[in-house]
């Protein structure tokens, strides 16, 4: 099921898919000129806040490698420290796969720090230990 | 920090473990719990982790360490205390063979073949992936069609790219975190294809990895043929029926350089059937007791060689319990062996362990063969419990108490999941 988004006048209604459990419900929230007027479909408070916040202000954690030089491995895990907005994870891995670091490496080195100004850093998932071939 | 695989084999080990993955590190932690003192894990990857090191995103660890940790950072958990606890360590080593006498033969790049005695061993060897001649694809054999997981191990650990269009096949969360991960490196995802009517893996998945990317899912559908000669030019896809069945009529052709099958793992079984364990056909892993002990005597099996799991916390949790046996194989300090047989009944596809005894609590895991929404969970008549949401993809799982039977004199229990009127 789609994220879709239908038009009537100024409102609008949403639809997410929930993650918190298997149940999966199928939320809806109805705007009005872009303020939430309704949320639908939850059957538990964690449904309910899901929808609010994917609306309003959706946000992921970022997971995925850099280039390492002279690792154990040719890539370094990485992630976020915290969720970032939804929009910005593309910008955030293309400005990563021009980042290069050297080993050794230990968890929870910055790789990138302030990301976009949100506080947020990137951070090593791993030691990377140097190659000794 | 990581250490470096041991120079020097010792001869003779209290255990060995075979595998050094998840499954592994928890068996060997299992073990020194429960007095086992020389204990081995033997790897044939060039470092201990098993599929965590290229499992990078994260959803390990909720249950285990109440924290949310990614792959990569689960395994270095396992490992420092792997090490703390004076666990030795040979990396880029394979098994060859255990025998009669619980020698094991193994082959390394740094010490040749070598042959140490174990007074028990643990299989924790993982699992492998499903290959294009599992489902028989039509078409040409061409290059570009690779396992999800191997492309995985490709991009993650390796650093290159398996092309730059791709199409995948199976909505199995493996899939699904190949989705968004070649998309975060650029490659262009034309769709998942998912031969059942629902997808596979986590709603958490179809959200983040396929809708947060507007990469197509086409359920009922599946790829009926590969074309291209040297290289993969593209698919066809075609709809099935109710009975799975394609609707050549109706199919269509994709373009790629890239076909990616996600269509599950089996057990790495190979070790297994060689020892001749008696294997259970539904799981292909090898028939194990309350005490994760296979058919032959100290040899002992945990974690996706016995049945394929869907969380590693559970796979840590039936590890640990495996080492500590084997430890208390070890120690002369064994429990009281099995007297109940555990059978799969309605709607159960199989049960691990399978066989339970009555003097202690057990964890059985088990999976559905259909999904329910409410349904009923009945061990033979002594116990009943209603269970919410229950599908395949999901294993369930069950404490089985001591009081449920108190009363119960019988050889064999059967295990129905059943929907609630």
């Amino acid at each position: 099921m789609n994220q879709t988004t239908e038009t009537t006048t100024e409102t609008t209604i949403s639809h997410y898919l929930c993650i918190g459990c298997p149940l999966g419900c199928r939320l809806e929230v109805e705007a009005d000129n872009g303020h939430i007027v309704e949320v639908r479909g939850f059957t538990c408070k964690r449904g309910e806040e899901y929808a609010k916040q994917e609306h309003t202000e959706p946000r992921r954690m970022v997971t995925t490698t850099v280039r390492v030089n002279n690792g154990i491995w040719a890539k370094l895990p990485v992630k976020t420290t915290a969720a970032i907005p939804k929009e910005k994870v593309i910008e955030l891995c293309q400005q990563l796969r021009q980042v290069n670091v050297t080993a050794p490496i230990h968890i929870g080195d910055t790789i990138l720090s302030n990301v976009f100004d949100l506080g947020v850093d990137v951070v090593a998932s791993r030691d990377m230990p140097t190659d000794q071939n | 920090m990581i250490t470096e695989s041991i120079k020097h084999l010792n001869n003779n080990y209290d255990v060995v473990v075979v595998g050094g993955g998840p499954a592994g590190m928890a068996a060997a932690l299992g073990a020194k719990e429960s007095g086992a003192e020389r204990v081995l894990i033997v790897d044939r990857e060039k470092e201990a982790g098993g599929i965590l090191l290229q499992c990078i995103h994260p959803g390990f660890g909720l249950q285990h360490f109440k924290e949310e940790l990614t792959g990569p950072e689960y395994a270095q958990r396992f490992l420092e205390q792997a090490i703390a606890k004076d666990i030795d360590i040979i990396a880029d080593a394979y098994v060859l063979d255990i025998d009669g006498d619980r020698r094991v033969k193994l082959m390394s790049g740094s010490q040749g073949v070598q042959v140490i005695s174990a007074k028990a061993t643990v299989l924790a060897m993982g699992a492998r992936e499903r290959t294009r001649g599992a489902i028989r694809t039509p078409g040409t054999r061409c290059s570009g069609v690779l396992t999800a997981g191997l492309a995985q191990r490709f991009v993650n650990l390796l650093g290159f790219l398996p092309g730059n269009k791709a199409v995948i096949l199976g909505s199995g969360d493996i899939g699904l975190i190949m989705a968004r991960r070649l998309t975060l490196e650029g490659v262009e995802v034309a769709g998942v294809f998912e031969i059942m009517p629902h997808a596979n893996g986590l709603n958490r998945n179809i959200v983040q990895c396929l809708q947060d990317f507007n990469i197509p899912l086409y359920l009922s559908t599946t790829v009926v043929e590969i074309h291209g000669r040297d290289r993969i030019e593209g698919v066809t896809v075609a709809p099935v029926n109710e009975h799975l069945q394609p609707l050549a009529d109706q199919s269509w052709y994709v373009p790629c350089d890239t076909l990616l099958l996600s269509i599950g793992l089996i057990p790495e079984n190979e070790l297994s059937r060689q020892l001749q364990l008696r294997i259970d056909p539904v799981t292909s892993g090898p028939v194990v007791s309350s005490t994760m002990e296979t058919s032959i005597n100290g040899v002992f099996a945990c974690g996706n060689v016995v049945h394929i799991h869907d969380l590693v916390d559970f796979v840590s949790q039936e590890a640990i319990l495996a080492g500590r046996n084997a430890g208390f194989y070890v120690t002369g300090n064994r429990p009281p062996t099995d007297n109940i047989r555990l059978i799969p009944g309605e709607n159960v596809a199989y049960c691990v362990p399978q066989t339970i005894s009555s003097d202690r609590e057990h964890t059985v895991y088990m999976r559905v063969r259909r999904p329910l929404k409410e349904s009923i969970l009945k061990l033979g008549d002594i116990y009943e419990k209603k269970l919410r949401y229950v599908f395949p993809a999901e294993m369930v799982n069950l404490k089985v108490k001591p009081r449920f039977l108190q009363n119960f004199h019988g050889e064999a229990l059967t295990i129905d999941i059943l929907p609630l009127e």
